[in-house]
């Protein structure tokens, strides 16, 4: 009781004092009280949670990075991977045993309810995995415990063991050779929680605070999240890599377009991601303003089913692709949002295929194809189109009435269909269409994470993510090869072969890679747009 | 009066549960699953699903589900949000005061001038200012609020540089809430000049927000101003030789209020409706935007809570205003 009215009465003082210093301060407009090197960054929404590995949104993983590290990492600005918490690693022969030997004098952040006792060792790495991987981690089911992109990635058939050999040493053993794997430990996903955090929070009977008030190694230290409005972050003065050269990162959150745009102009913050694709120009035109593009890690596409008549001939789905006006569809949906795709990969991925030309524009070719076919015209046929828009394709609908009205030139005549989102999803990977439009946002910027989830025979099943239900032994092979070969320089081979087979086919009418840009204040130095989306701000700095 | 609040808050009971009722199946009728609602490209299996519709009890009968939500709503319990596993009751109060402390500022904005704007009007009925008034009035109604609000933020923040963009305080202060409501917090603070940011990010959202209100009070006031105006008492005022503003200001004035207090009643449900748009343009964090969100990713408990919430307010309000009347005019006190 006493306490409490104390802590009125010293409120009510300041309260007066406040008062007064306000009214002496109403001729001018107060400053703010510290500029250090401060990057406000308008970030587009609120996370659900500051643990990446629970979430599956780059929202939530933009908001969590800077607290974190993973044992490796992806070189900003690429989609090619550097070591991070490992400082480095040994595969076995047969490719089923990675051992990592950890870095030394890694410190963890220290809040107000958690002072770490200890630098991060193998004891972190264990208790991070396992909370995602084994049933029986105390953790497991705190915070609604779904742990979709673990699961996602394949991690729970990949691993066979996580073995702690010595204090510095992790040793991982799979059921399978998997090149992929060591990209996958890049992603937010296998992001390096404190067990010491965690089982102090255990014992004060707040576990979920781990995943709400998070404690990491990264460059900057979690400071306070208020929803809808900011998250503060402060730089991590014992950073293993060197203090981050900000002071001070700020996510301002700003879910409106325009009002994102707006503040960049007005100087609140110096970097605005997703802006409005009309605004585009306009900001190329501002001073102060760079703006910086890239294409994005996604593909845009319509799948042929490839079990379904006519579209089972190969004859048939190059003639589609010659009947479909491409630059039109970029033009009048995509506008300075996207940019026609050629191959199923974007260009930002390596291993990328530059040799192969796209199909052209070519009405009567195609007629000629499909006589040649023997395809009887007119046909009826339907054209699948998402509700929703995504990244890789605005507006599903008017995509699909483009092409109709192309494919009726040359004698198909089709219906547009749509669904609920689950809905759409599901029947499409069911292969109950004819012609579905989906795409594709990747994950590890493996080509991988794209051939053989999207094209690989195993994902042709009925429910499987392979909506052309295509499977090409060929193709397989390669793309099966690949996985197995740590090699990179030979898994690049593999890949473009595999890219060549994919375009003589035609699975895939491919549409787009969305063009991502992001208007940046001039004063801001060294960002680098990541073509996995992300956004990081460890080795920013500001003029 | 107390048997009056009694009996008007007895009544409330059928309305609250009905509102729960229609929240509840309401909500449920949006297509979409909540568990897929939150998958990306890839989906989710079958398994997944089903465990975790399971997990949420979303594999029960309908009328199962709502006798569980009824029995904890009884111990005061509003559930968990689906997305952030935390307590919709905290995530509510939590967001709540920006919602209020916005609304307020919008709506002191909008009858300290659409009242004097409403008078003004009335005494010069037919004149170019009364006609001047009521077309500024019957433009505001109409304007969207979206472009109104993208307009003020390039007039006066792009171009002139007077106000802040959005937000709530300029990201350099670092404010700690207390009360939820910045401009009780900022002067609690270490850092009490900060009063002023805060001060600042409220002109254009309030305005926006206040524009409509305001446009309806200034309407509303002028004709109830010119029906009291015409009334014999206000004759007879005159005649006794009473100053034209001591007429006007206190003896008309009280009389108009009574219908202008009701449509400023009214006009709280207009202001949460508008703190919608209004909040998601200025990212403003209260609790508009908030359940705009809850209802696109199918948070079912957020969704119901949020309604609940938001219409107890309404009512209360509602309920503070019919006994305000009687304060203003003793005719109709509520005693019988």
């Amino acid at each position: 009781m006493n306490l409490r009215s104390g802590t009125l009465r010293t409120k009510a003082r300041r309260l007066a004092l406040a008062t007064a210093a306000a009214t002496t301060l109403l001729a001018g407009l107060g400053g703010p009280a510290f500029a250090a090197k401060t990057l406000v960054y308008c970030s587009e929404g609120s996370p659900e949670n500051f643990n990446p590995q629970l979430n599956t949104t780059g929202t939530s993983f933009d908001a969590a990075r800077p607290v974190y590290d993973r044992l490796v990492d992806f070189v900003p600005g690429t989609t090619q991977t550097r070591p991070g918490l490992a400082e480095s690693w040994t595969v076995s022969e047969d490719g089923l045993t990675y051992e990592f030997k950890l870095r030394r004098g890694v410190k963890f952040h220290t809040s107000k309810t958690f002072t770490p006792t200890r630098d991060f060792n193998a004891d972190d790495v264990l208790f991070s995995f396992n909370r995602m991987w084994k049933n029986d981690s105390p953790y497991h089911g705190v915070s609604g415990g779904a742990y979709d992109y673990f699961g996602d990635m394949g991690m729970n058939e990949m691993l066979k063991s996580i073995d702690k050999v010595d204090d510095y040493t992790v040793r991982f053993v799979l059921t399978a050779p998997n090149a992929p794997f060591i990209a996958n430990l890049a992603m937010d996903f296998a992001t390096i929680l404190s067990a010491e955090y965690a089982d102090a929070m255990l014992k004060a009977g707040t576990p979920e605070k781990v995943d709400q008030e998070p404690i990491g190694t990264g460059a900057f230290t979690f400071v306070q999240y208020q929803k809808d409005a900011i998250i503060r972050f402060k730089a991590f003065d014992a950073y293993w890599a060197g203090k981050p050269k900000l002071d001070n990162l700020v996510f301002a959150i700003t879910t409106d377009a325009s009002t994102r745009w707006a503040k960049l102009k007005a100087g609140e913050c110096q970097v605005a991601p997703y802006p409005n694709p009309q605004d585009i120009e306009v900001m190329k035109a501002t001073p102060g303003v760079v703006l910086m593009q890239q294409p994005g890690l996604n593909v845009g596409y319509l799948a042929f089913n490839t079990q379904k008549a006519p579209f089972d001939n190969k004859l048939v789905r190059q003639a589609l692709s010659m009947a479909i006006d491409k630059a039109a569809i970029i033009k009048a949906v995509y506008g300075a949002a996207g940019q026609p795709a050629v191959n199923p990969i974007p260009p930002t991925i390596w291993s990328y295929n530059k040799d192969i030309t796209d199909y052209p524009y070519d009405p009567e070719k195609a007629k000629a194809l499909l006589a040649q076919a023997q395809v009887t015209l007119p046909l009826e046929t339907d054209i699948w189109a998402m509700p929703v828009q995504r990244p890789y394709n605005p507006d599903a609908k008017k995509v699909a009435e483009l092409i109709q009205a192309d494919l009726a030139a040359v004698g198909f005549k089709a219906k547009i269909v749509t669904y609920e989102w689950g809905e759409y999803r599901k029947r499409c990977q069911n292969g109950e269409h004819q012609m579905c439009q989906l795409g594709w946002t990747g994950d590890n910027g493996d080509p991988d994470n794209f051939l053989y989830t999207l094209l690989g025979c195993d994902a042709a099943r009925p429910g499987g993510g392979n909506l052309a239900k295509w499977c090409n032994k060929e193709f397989d092979d390669l793309v099966r090869k690949a996985q197995q070969v740590p090699d990179m320089a030979e898994r690049t081979k593999l890949y473009e072969q595999a890219q060549v087979i994919f375009h003589e086919e035609a699975p895939w009418f491919v549409i787009a890679h969305s063009l991502v840009s992001e208007p940046v204040s001039d004063k801001v130095v060294n960002y680098k747009l990541s073509p996995l989306g992300s956004h990081e701000f460890k080795e920013v700095d500001l003029k | 009066m107390l048997r009056y609040i009694a009996s008007r808050l007895l009544v409330l009971v059928p309305t609250v549960l009905g509102i729960v009722l229609l929240a509840f199946f309401l909500v449920r009728q949006l297509h979409g699953d909540a568990v897929e609602a939150r998958s990306g490209e890839r989906g989710i299996t079958a398994e997944q699903l089903a465990e975790r519709r399971h997990a949420l009890g979303l594999d029960r009968p309908l009328y199962e589900q709502f006798g569980a939500y009824l029995g904890q709503l009884m111990q005061g319990d509003l559930g968990k949000s689906y997305v952030t596993q935390r307590p919709v009751i905290d995530e509510f109060l939590e967001l709540f005061p920006a919602t209020i402390e916005l609304s307020i500022v919008a709506m002191i904005f909008a009858v300290v001038i659409g009242l004097p704007a409403g008078i003004l009007a009335a005494l010069t009925r037919g004149s170019v200012l009364d006609h001047g008034v009521m077309g500024a009035a019957l433009a505001g109604y109409s304007m969207p609020i979206f472009w109104w609000a993208i307009l003020l933020i390039v007039l006066f923040s792009n171009i002139l540089g007077l106000t802040p963009v959005s937000g709530r305080l300029d990201v350099l202060y670092y404010i700690e809430p207390t009360t939820g409501f910045m401009l009780i917090d900022t002067l609690l603070s270490d850092e009490p000049e900060s009063f002023w940011s805060a001060l600042r990010h409220l002109i254009l959202p309030s305005v926006v927000l206040g524009t409509i209100p305001l446009a309806v009070i200034a309407r509303m006031t002028r004709s109830a101003m010119l029906e009291v105006l015409g009334e014999d008492y206000i004759r007879t005022a005159r005649a006794k030789g009473l100053s034209p503003f001591r007429v006007v200001w206190v003896h008309a004035l009280r009389n108009a209020l009574i219908p202008v207090i009701t449509v400023i009643g009214l006009q709280v449900g207009t202001l949460l409706a508008g703190a919608v748009l209004t909040e998601t343009i200025f990212s403003w964090p209260g609790v508009g935007k908030w359940l705009i969100d809850a209802i696109g990713r199918r948070d079912f408990p957020a969704v119901q809570g949020g309604i609940l919430l938001i219409a107890v307010t309404i009512i209360a309000v509602n309920l503070a205003v019919d006994l305000l009347y009687g304060l203003i005019n003793p005719r109709i006190r509520h005693q019988k």
